[in-house]
């Protein structure tokens, strides 16, 4: 596993392979849009009915790197539940997991667009949240610094002479970073989207998830 | 059933006599089930319809009286207007009308209250009638429906929803006949039942197949290129065969060779003759103005794909050309029956193989048609994501009972031999998802009432039930417009897959024009006008259909020769040339050859296996290179051959062939590849697992959305016995796997495998570079070229 280090108004962080961002100084792991009990808001709504393993999927990756980062802190950054009709009514043993893991550690729930509403379970409910020099909302502003979010669900392609890759990526730039969709059944805005390209600067890279992070220019096209 | 005064008037004062197989078909008009096999221009649609028509002006009453269903909406529209006229110039009270896609919301809700006596209709249209409420009142009546083209409807799961549409009429109106129509049929008894309700009998009647069609290889005066395709160099050529007849359908086999044909086509017209393109990716306007100059006699030829193989009556058609080798015998008589829609006149066919090897290919085909050696492969029994849609759609009119249901479905030719197991494990999995984890009573779309019924649990799914019926999956597609108006002319379509390699400055050739990519704006390709550039090539998915062992074999049994006296010279020498560079490939050994090639190794394996199966050789050759080591990227299969290519040379390719070994690998490649992948996604969308993504429900922000891979992938690790992945397996098995013939030609072979190794590309590989469908391989080597990827543009945009 190979993390990729990034800068950020001088705190030192990992963007991950699997798309969470470690924080070693401050013990502090960030992930984003779990969107957990997707599918079951699917099945509720009368949609279609896709397989019920979503939640357990995301959990079982999150286990994973908290065990190996063992943080202080984790911060969900928005959109955790598919709804906030999700949060109350997780999948069976998908809450039992998610007590286990917060047990110990400071936990904080950042509001998203999926899930504003009153809390349900255990940790911090916030808007938004400052650490030292770094601000941890869901959707990025433009204008702002020191910032990391998620929302988006960034993807990154990369052509390789005939043959394509897109992967959930990271972009980082010198004012923020944004984090991949960290749920198992999210899918991605591909990088390249107007509203990724006004909000990031120049010189900005995308750091792909995979068997290692690996950062290539989020503008290859436009390289100065 | 006598034939009606007024029609023997009507044909007399026509000069016309009846043909033999339009009396028999009046003749055995109470039967419940006949297949007619006669030519195109045979009067087969009038042979059809006659019974409905004598039995209407005997006795008309109010209501729907025959059901006509064809594979394409714009062959109804055309049938609907050769039967007006006769109903009309007979005075008969029949009121005909056509229901399709395309038809008015305004004009399908009156038809729902006041039904025509002939509707002419799709099956899409159909199961669409069928899953609507009142479905038993629309067709309260129906004594006939006629099948057209049925022996196209039959390859596809089309058909295998068209069939069970039919038992549920049958169902619907006891006593209900069917009739099948079709030109071209291979295995005439198998097409009888597939169309029959089980367990009537279903007669066949087959018209005189009129003269044998007038077919050839166009003479160039010129060698085809050694390797390339679309028959570019015969431009010449083929102008002069436009400029000698009245009409000229040239046909090419995937929709990128037309383009780049046709365009230099118009740079080699200098009489300007009137000459058009057709093919299923340009807009529908493009489409239909095409058609309406076609039919206005306005054209000299147009170049088109299989988007004219079957319907409209051209008329005027006096020549088909073929570009490409057709790769399938059936559907090169089908297109071969383009011309010359009368009877008892010869059908005109030029074929131009667009390099040597399908010189080879086309021979043997004109030998196949000559003796009327059609092609095809058995299609097996219906597939269980049809079954599932079927399920949902049932549901959709009301609630059922599933014993009745399985009943009926089982009536069905090609679920005749559906076990009750299986039709409940679809029952299921339309209920609840079928998934192993039972714990949450939310996963429940229908729900069994009180009196055992089955029912939706919530009525509104009826609607997205029905927005997603249907069995054509088509890959993803982005509409092309111009820049800079916004709602610009639109161009046509491409596939998302291949807009995603395009950069703003690249240019591709549509609807015969050169277009420079400007952007993507809200899923739509901004182009503008760049004439005079030299174009990428639009990478268009086409349907590819494996040639049949026996073709294989004529090949084969031509390589086997000393010397090829039908051959033309030029494709006789580069045989020849072949056999003394390496080898030529021969029926009871394996050729296999090694070469590097543009900084990648090259390994091309001549199994003749057809397509499908040399595809599947490729997915596990490559799966074992990859645990060998050898870093595969890719590779490409024809009907002859497999070409891999990686990063390492293979030394021991007997190694990998191995059946033993082979047969290991088939079961663990199962799991995780990119065919399944894909058919996987198609059935999923068809058993409503997910929704299409319909025109309008794309936006920008795509977030929403996710890859069915996301699913195939977390229904592999979780739930591995789910009926989905049965079912993708079983689709891949049939259309794309063909594993039966790989092991056929292993235990042919015996282990007798020649390995020649050479510097560089071998006569008989080249073709092999230019096929479209290159498959990727998702290994090692992928991360290998990520990172030398990643260095290099790291280090240009000064981010390193």
């Amino acid at each position: 596993m190979t993390a990729h280090p990034l800068t950020l108004s001088g705190a030192l962080l990992s963007a991950l392979p699997s798309g969470a961002l470690y924080w070693a100084e401050a013990g502090l792991l960030a992930v984003a849009d779990l969107h957990l009990g997707k599918a079951e808001r699917l099945a509720r709504r009368g949609g279609t009915l896709l397989p019920p393993y979503d939640s357990a999927e995301t959990l079982t990756r999150l286990e994973a790197e908290i065990a190996r980062t063992a943080p202080q802190v984790v911060v969900c950054l928005g959109d955790s539940f598919d709804d906030d009709a999700a949060a109350r009514a997780l999948p069976p043993g998908a809450e039992d997991r998610l007590l286990r893991l917060m047990a110990g550690r400071r936990w904080v729930w950042i509001a998203g667009n999926h899930d504003p509403g009153p809390a349900t379970l255990p940790g911090t409910h916030l808007a938004e949240m400052r650490q030292g020099p770094l601000t941890f909302r869901h959707i990025a502003r433009p204008g702002e610094t020191a910032e990391i979010s998620g929302h988006y669900h960034p993807k990154a392609r990369l052509s390789l002479g005939g043959r394509r890759v897109s992967r959930p990526c990271f972009l980082a730039d010198a004012a923020r970073v944004i984090l991949p969709a960290f749920g198992a059944y999210t899918g991605g805005l591909a990088s390249d989207a107007p509203v990724l390209d006004a909000l990031m600067g120049p010189g900005a890279v995308a750091i792909l998830t995979g068997p290692r992070a690996l950062a290539v220019p989020m503008r290859p096209g436009r390289a100065r | 059933m006598q034939m009606p005064e007024t029609f023997e008037r009507w044909f007399a004062a026509r000069g016309w006599t009846i043909h033999p197989h339009q009396r028999a078909m009046l003749d055995r008009a109470g039967a419940p089930a006949l297949l007619l096999i006669a030519p195109t221009g045979g009067g087969k649609t009038l042979a059809g319809f006659l019974p409905t028509l004598a039995e209407i002006a005997k006795g008309p009453a109010p209501g729907l009286h025959t059901l006509y269903i064809s594979p394409l909406k714009a062959l109804t529209a055309d049938i609907g207007r050769n039967l007006r006229r006769p109903v009309e110039e007979m005075g008969l009270p029949i009121r005909i009308e056509d229901r399709t896609g395309d038809t008015t919301r305004t004009q399908r809700r009156r038809q729902r209250a006041d039904s025509p006596h002939i509707l002419l209709t799709t099956p899409e249209s159909l199961a669409l009638l069928l899953s609507y409420e009142d479905a038993p009142r629309i067709f309260a009546g129906l004594k006939r429906v006629i099948v057209d083209e049925i022996h196209a409807l039959a390859e596809s799961k089309r058909g295998d929803q068209l069939m069970l549409g039919l038992a549920r009429l049958s169902s619907l109106c006891p006593g209900l006949r069917r009739v099948g129509l079709s030109a071209t049929v291979e295995d005439p008894p198998a097409l009888a039942r597939f169309l029959a309700r089980r367990p009537d009998p279903c007669e066949i009647l087959t018209a005189d197949p009129g003269p044998a069609p007038d077919i050839a290889i166009l003479d160039t005066g010129a060698a085809p290129p050694w390797a390339g395709g679309g028959g570019r160099y015969a431009i010449p050529a083929v102008l002069d065969q436009i400029a000698r007849h009245r009409t000229t359908l040239i046909f090419h086999n995937t929709r990128a060779q037309a383009e780049l044909f046709f365009r230099d086509l118009w740079l080699a017209n200098e009489d300007a003759l009137p000459v058009a393109i057709h093919h299923g990716s340009l807009s529908r306007e493009a489409r239909e103005k095409v058609e309406q100059a076609m039919a206005a006699g306005q054209l000299r030829a147009v170049v088109c794909t299989g988007s004219l193989d079957l319907g409209i009556d051209w008329g005027d058609v006096d020549l088909v050309i073929q570009v490409g080798a057709p790769k399938n015998v059936k559907r090169l008589v089908q297109r071969i029956g383009r011309a010359n829609h009368r009877y008892n006149a010869p059908s005109k066919a030029l074929l131009v193989p667009a390099n040597r090897f399908e010189v080879v290919e086309c021979v043997a085909a004109l030998q196949a048609v000559r003796e009327n050696d059609l092609d095809g492969e058995p299609r097996g029994p219906g597939p269980g994501d049809v079954l599932c849609q079927h399920i949902l759609a049932s549901a959709a009119a009301g609630p059922f009972d599933a014993d009745a249901l399985f009943a009926e479905v089982t009536t069905a030719g090609p679920y005749a031999g559906l076990t009750r197991a299986r039709f409940d494990a679809c029952l299921d999995f339309a209920a609840t998802g079928g998934y192993a984890l039972r714990a949450y009573d939310r996963w429940q779309r229908l729900k069994r009432q009180p009196d055992g019924r089955w029912a939706l649990r919530d009525p509104r799914a009826a609607q997205a039930i029905r927005m997603n019926l249907g069995t054509i999956v088509e890959e993803e597609k982005l509409k092309v417009r111009l820049k800079p108006a916004r709602g610009g002319a639109a161009l046509g379509e491409i596939e998302e897959a291949f807009a995603a390699t395009l950069t703003p400055g690249d240019s591709f050739l549509i609807g015969g024009q050169v277009v420079r990519y400007e952007g993507l704006r809200e899923m739509v390709v901004e182009v503008s006008r760049s004439p005079g550039r030299e174009p990428k090539i639009a990478v268009f998915a086409g349907t590819k259909f494996a040639t049949s062992t026996r073709l294989s074999d004529r090949i084969l049994t031509m390589f086997r020769a000393p010397d090829w006296p039908d051959l033309p010279a030029h494709t006789a020498e580069w045989l020849a040339l072949q056999r003394d560079v390496s080898r030529l490939p021969e029926r009871d050994r394996l050729l296999v050859e090694t070469f590097p090639h543009e900084g990648r190794q090259h390994l091309c394996i001549y199994g003749f296996a057809g397509r499908n199966a040399q595809q599947t050789l490729g997915l596990l050759v490559t799966q074992r290179m990859e645990s060998a080591g050898l870093a595969p990227l890719g590779f490409v299969a024809t009907d002859y051959a497999t070409l891999v290519w990686g990063l390492d040379e293979v030394t021991a390719p007997a190694d990998l062939l191995d059946a033993t070994g082979l047969r290991a690998a088939f079961e663990s490649w199962l799991a995780g590849n990119a065919v399944m992948k894909r058919t996987f996604r198609s059935s999923a969308v068809i058993a409503g697992l997910i929704a299409r993504n319909l025109p309008g429900t794309r936006k920008t922000g795509r977030q929403a959305t996710f890859s069915s891979d996301i699913l195939y992938d977390t229904l592999m690790k979780y739930d591995p016995g789910h009926l989905m992945l049965d079912i993708t397996r079983e689709e891949a098995m049939k259309g794309l796997v063909d594993f039966g013939r790989i092991e056929a030609m292993l235990a042919r072979v015996k282990g007798r495998i020649d390995h020649v190794r050479r510097p560089r590309v071998t006569p008989l590989a080249a073709p092999l570079f230019l096929e479209a469908g290159r498959i990727p391989v998702q290994g090692a080597a992928e991360q290998r070229l990520i990172d030398a990827a990643a260095d290099r543009l790291m280090a240009e945009a000064g981010l390193a």
